[in-house]
């Protein structure tokens, strides 16, 4: 699993810096200060960004060029040491987790993520552009951009059956892991708060678009990974959380819900009348009591949809796993239950867990005590501002500071997470091999590293295609032992 | 065949799982703060942009996916 999360760019006092520049500005400054030698190239071998899932290619020549994301436009493009990747996607900087195999594991490399983009803010003030970062997806003027989720999946899976059973789920998931905006309407003209930032802008139920016509389920399917064994679910519709336990839950539940669809667990049909609409109508009703009409004619709250997934996840995990089930599922399904239940009764309890409730929570107070409307521009100020990445105007980080917000991590190992790779994905040998040999290191991707060997004529690439291999108890001796990148191929190819 | 990573898995006995940090702290500490909201709204007063309205104005993006 893991996250792809673009952030907000703004120039202060500079209402026409180009977008694409101060991105830039922001990715080379992070990879002139800590990249030691030559900067490997991003390698766009084995990408297909337009395979759709339900079988065929979309045309190069009808795809809108946003949608061109292999073609390598020269913009700022780099790999770190911890196996994560950084780059500029659109007019946004955006940082690719590392591949990992938790939900805590998920958190820990997305929050190493936000640690990432300050320090690059950072050194790009240092040269002397200042260009501020924002964990939001939208500027609250018709312009939304993404915070992605990826899962491997069985390729033997009918997509038809993640389509019927992962809508529902993605319709009411919000509830738990929205992360609140001031403003509802894509280019927020109607002045109220939502639970979601990215409601507003799905439009349609399946398809392969992310920039236009977003559909609550994508359908790329760009697996790298064997694409006999293996699909990669790439979800779009996520808010970018900064919350450590928002993070935690949407990928915890979305991986139980995928696992269950997977292993053919999921028999009631949980189907919504009109996904699209009901999605929108669960964000705007901050009160949670808003009732999705079901296909058979039920009518539920999000609430109350979600905890029909929490259900069937405790059933499935009791029956396959019973009392053997890790402590991190386990976990997961608890805090799921616990979060539900007090969104139910108040969602307010959950203030100190939630992005969204504890947003709400900040911008209620503000009303209260300053007599505020929605369409005041102190509480729109307060909406951004949560997502400000800087500690010291942040308002997540302030409140975090306060004791108002609880953390799943200890600081230190989010610190280690910013330079190490994970040990048991591939990623920890991409990782390592970016560390150690950078400067025989020519370019690398999910499933390549590529190295550039003096004395040999063509490059030598290393395939990483099996995500679960190059893990730190396949390579991490060998790599340990191997003082030369030459050293490493020799034994490799041995 | 290795197991899928988002499967539950079995206990290998060594797993993580998260302990919110300091989290009876909070609860604690929210009691008391929870009687003088004011003072975490005087701490934002103090790092909230001057000048809301304008700041809000021009944070302007391109679309991105």
């Amino acid at each position: 699993m893991g996250t792809e999360v673009e952030y907000g760019v703004s120039v202060p006092g500079d209402r026409a810096a180009n977008p694409m520049v101060a991105s830039s500005h922001v990715v080379n400054a992070y990879a002139l200060a800590s990249l030691k030698a030559r900067r490997a190239r991003w390698d766009f071998e084995e990408e297909s960004p337009l395979r759709d899932a339900r079988g065929f290619d979309m045309s190069r020549a009808v795809a809108d060029s946003t949608q061109l994301t292999d073609e390598d436009t020269g913009m700022a493009n780099v790999i770190l040491t911890n196996g994560a990747r950084l780059y500029v996607d659109h007019a946004h900087p955006e940082f690719s987790t590392p591949e990992v195999t938790t939900p805590l594991d998920v958190v820990r490399w997305d929050k190493a993520g936000e640690r990432v983009m300050l320090r690059a803010s950072q050194l790009c003030a240092q040269s002397g552009t200042q260009v501020l970062l924002y964990k939001n997806n939208t500027d609250n003027k018709g312009a939304s951009y993404g915070a992605h989720e990826n899962y491997l999946m069985r390729r033997s899976t009918p997509f038809a059956e993640i389509v019927r059973h992962l809508t529902p789920f993605f319709v009411s998931r919000q509830v738990v892991c929205g992360a609140g905006r001031v403003g509802v309407g894509q280019d927020g003209r109607t002045h109220a708060f939502q639970v979601s930032q990215r409601a507003d802008f799905f439009e349609v139920e399946v398809g392969l678009e992310t920039t236009l016509k977003r559909p609550i389920i994508n359908t790329r399917d760009e697996p790298h990974a064997d694409p006999e064994l293996y699909r990669r679910l790439h979800v779009i519709i996520g808010d970018a959380n900064l919350a450590e336990v928002s993070t935690y839950l949407k990928v915890g539940t979305t991986a139980l819900v995928l696992a269950m669809i997977e292993d053919g667990f999921i028999e009631p049909d949980l189907g919504v009348q009109a996904p699209v609409q009901e999605l929108r109508q669960v964000s705007h009703d901050p009160t949670l009591r808003h009732l999705v009409t079901m296909r058979d004619g039920r009518r539920l709250t999000g609430v109350q949809l979600q905890m029909e997934y929490l259900d069937l996840a405790r059933k499935y995990v009791e029956d396959r796993l019973g009392a053997d089930a890790d402590s991190q599922t386990v976990d997961v399904l608890e805090r799921w239950e616990s979060v539900l239940t007090r969104l139910e009764r108040d969602p307010m309890e959950c203030a100190t867990e939630l992005d969204w409730v504890a947003k709400l929570k900040l911008l209620n107070q503000y009303r209260d005590r300053d007599g505020l409307e929605w369409d005041d521009p102190k509480l729109h100020l307060i909406d951004l501002q949560y997502a400000d990445l800087r500690p010291e105007k942040g308002l997540y980080e302030r409140l975090v500071a306060a004791g108002r917000i609880v953390r799943l991590l200890d600081e230190s190992s989010v610190d280690a997470a910013v330079h190490e790779p994970p040990a048991d994905t591939r990623a920890y040998f991409r990782g390592r091999c970016l560390e150690k040999y950078a400067s025989a290191v020519s370019a690398a991707s999910w499933d390549s590293v590529i190295f550039d060997l003096p004395g040999r004529e063509s490059l030598q690439r290393v395939p990483t295609i099996d995500p679960l291999r190059g893990t730190k108890g396949h390579v991490g001796d060998l790599i340990d032992r191997c003082d030369t990148a030459e050293e490493l191929l020799d034994a490799l190819s041995r | 065949m290795a197991q899928e990573q988002k499967q539950p898995r079995k206990s290998t006995g060594a797993e993580e799982t998260p302990e919110e940090v300091a989290e009876t702290d909070v609860a604690e500490r929210k009691e008391v703060l929870d009687d003088d909201v004011d003072a975490i709204l005087d701490e934002i007063d103090d790092v909230l942009e001057t000048n809301a309205e304008d700041f809000v104005r021009s944070f302007i993006q391109k679309g991105g996916q």
